[in-house]
């Protein structure tokens, strides 16, 4: 009689050997460098694929059922939002710019690493990390359309999240994150990796997720509360893959280590403009502040990035070139970007204002060497110039920007925070500008790449705008009057503070 | 190469003189006026003359800074490209030298009613 055995129930680690297994199969009849074509033109060597190990050996089923979990809560809280009028629990209406600017420069950008991850799971050799870079291609699109859907509840009532797509597209302040994510999908798939795996998800996720879903909280917006959480606890596993890719590349071939560095270098500084935007959300766009950037800069730049390169130095690695000019601008970059958005208001699908005076001392306690010096005299002359004419102030100069990193030239000189830092470089007899070092140096790197970039500005000024500021808002999808403007005169405000006084009172 | 690329990479620049029309761009800062926040862009015809441009369409823009009344042109110091200059208002920006994209930097020292300066 034969015995009856019972199949034994694999480990997730076994599950995950047997399912990487049959992909590693060696090519017969055609070359492997025809089958992985883009693993070598960047100039890293690479002896052993085998040596990059997947340490979270997720497999299918477990990451399906993992995920299926997260997105049950997730529509169950966002449908418990709608119908308990989440839109009209928000602090105040001020808070929704911070969200417009999520939607319309950074949401996209989770998308655009849906399709780089899409990409590198195909290039690379290596089954750990052809499966690592599918899955967080996964989780990438899943972000997008999390964030989406949570969003699209406050697109019913408010002005400003109708065209996001268009708006990251054709908007001059959103360039910034579309160029960083055109770069990096452009660029290989090891130099991708350093871009979008190291240097936006370890260095820099931190400074963008944990302030924007704590500001979500202490302003009362379950909604993004919740596709925070949904997306952070991916975080772990695309932190792990960007750091792990780095010390393959450099346990591999000493050869690699500039290559590494220079990736570092660039990555960085194109990070740190991206960050622009969210430390105005931080110190100027929340009604109720959770920190302020610098604080957050010292938290999870400094520190968490100071240990993290630290630890990197035994591979050769130095803290990126642009790091100690970084630290000098924390304390500046929000006053410069913020004061710039209001001159700019006219151009923006999102409203600013001028800071109360109790904002104005907490910036001032916030940035005690800074703020009264430099931007309290800005903000209070504007508000002078704005009682004598009675008219908002708005400034038609159009920007010169950054032929890098696409951002308005405001930044200053370093050491000297009262004069804009110019920088040009020729190239094949055409100018070009640029806001700063990191971004000369990256440009001078590889001009040839950069010269194509569609800058919203000069493109104002070409066909089929040709200048014409009405025209160029219909363009972009920017709807005048409703959309841009001073949250005092703006539809959102006056919607919001009568639809919370109908929610509220008797009236 | 000035790309890392698998075969031959030629970029073509977006905002070649040829894209504007017959026009140029041509940015103007005024030095620790941040009030302003960053250089101006303006499309004129190279055949424009600098006085125009200044007059006409620079001028406008500066208002809102109380330093702008007190300018004193024939006084203002000039950097073109970084570098000091003497500009002929009379002449065409082509006579002057003011290439498409140029950056002209207006300095005018003792001036700092709204930014300190360093």
């Amino acid at each position: 009689m034969d015995m009856k055995t019972q199949n034994k129930k694999l480990s997730l680690k076994e599950k995950y050997r047997l399912l990487t297994r049959d992909l590693a199969w060696e090519p017969s009849y055609q070359s492997s460098d025809d089958i992985f074509p883009y693993i070598g033109y960047e100039g890293i060597k690479i002896h052993d694929w085998d040596k990059w190990e997947d340490p979270f050996r997720l497999t299918m089923d477990a990451y399906w059922k993992y995920q299926a979990e997260k997105e049950r809560k997730f529509y169950a809280i966002i449908d418990a939002h709608a119908q308990n009028n989440g839109h009209l629990n928000i602090t105040d209406a001020r808070y929704l710019s911070a969200l417009k600017i999520f939607l319309q420069a950074i949401s996209p950008g989770e998308y655009s690493a849906h399709k780089g991850f899409a990409r590198a799971g195909r290039e690379f050799r290596g089954v750990g990390t052809q499966v690592a870079c599918q899955m967080q291609s996964i989780d990438e699109i899943r972000h997008a359309q999390t964030q989406v859907h949570a969003l699209s509840n406050y697109n019913k009532y408010y002005n400003g999240f109708h065209a996001f797509a268009e708006h990251r597209d054709r908007i001059w302040y959103t360039s910034v994150a579309r160029s960083f994510f055109d770069d990096a999908m452009s660029a290989g798939p090891f130099e991708f990796m350093i871009a979008i795996g190291f240097s936006f998800e370890y260095v820099l996720t931190n400074l963008l997720f944990v302030p924007f879903m704590s500001g979500a909280a202490y302003n009362g917006d379950m909604a993004t509360v919740t596709f925070g959480f949904s997306a952070q606890s991916d975080e772990a596993r695309h932190m792990t893959l960007g750091l792990e890719c780095i010390k393959f590349m450099l346990e591999q071939d000493p050869a690699n280590l500039p290559i590494v560095q220079g990736w570092i270098d660039k990555w960085f500084w194109r990070g740190f403009r991206v960050l622009g935007l969210v430390s105005t959300m931080m110190d100027y766009m929340l009604p109720k502040r959770v920190m302020s950037w610098r604080e957050a800069w010292n938290i999870y730049g400094a520190e968490n990035g100071g240990a993290l390169f630290k630890d990197l130095s035994r591979y050769g690695i130095r803290a990126p070139k642009g790091w100690d000019h970084a630290e000098e601008a924390v304390d500046h970059m929000s006053h410069q970007f913020m004061l710039a958005l209001y001159q700019w208001k006219f151009g923006t699908a999102f409203h600013v204002w001028i800071p109360s005076e109790e904002d104005m001392d907490w910036l001032s306690k916030k940035y005690p060497d800074t703020f009264d010096k430099y931007y309290r005299p800005r903000w209070e002359h504007i508000k002078k110039h704005e009682a004598a004419t009675g008219a908002p102030f708005n400034n038609f100069g159009l920007s010169k920007l950054c032929q890098c990193c696409q951002l308005p030239t405001v930044f200053t000189e370093p050491g000297d925070p009262t004069l804009t830092c110019h920088r040009e470089s020729e190239f094949k007899g055409e100018k070009y500008h640029f806001c700063s070092d990191g971004c000369k140096a990256i440009f001078d790197n590889e001009p040839e790449k950069y010269i194509q970039a569609w800058l919203p500005m000069p493109a104002l000024m070409r066909d089929p705008v040709d200048g014409d500021l009405g025209a160029w808002m219909d363009w972009a999808f920017l709807k005048d009057g409703q959309d841009n403007g001073d949250f005092a005169t703006s539809q959102d405000r006056e919607n919001f503070e009568r639809w919370r006084a109908q929610s509220t009172s008797n009236q | 190469m000035s790309v890392v690329a698998r075969k031959e990479y030629v970029g073509v620049a977006r905002d070649r003189i040829e894209n504007f029309n017959g026009k140029q761009l041509v940015f103007i800062s005024w030095d620790h006026h941040l009030l302003f926040a960053a250089p101006m862009m303006f499309c004129v015809t190279p055949q424009t003359r600098l006085g125009e441009l200044l007059d006409r369409h620079l001028q406008p823009l500066l208002q809102a800074d109380p330093d702008s009344a007190a300018i004193d042109w024939s006084k203002a110091e000039w950097l073109k490209g970084n570098q000091p200059w003497v500009p002929d208002f009379e002449r065409s920006l082509a006579d002057n030298g003011i290439g498409h994209k140029q950056q002209l930097r207006l300095r005018t020292p003792g001036l700092n009613s709204v930014c300190a300066v360093q």
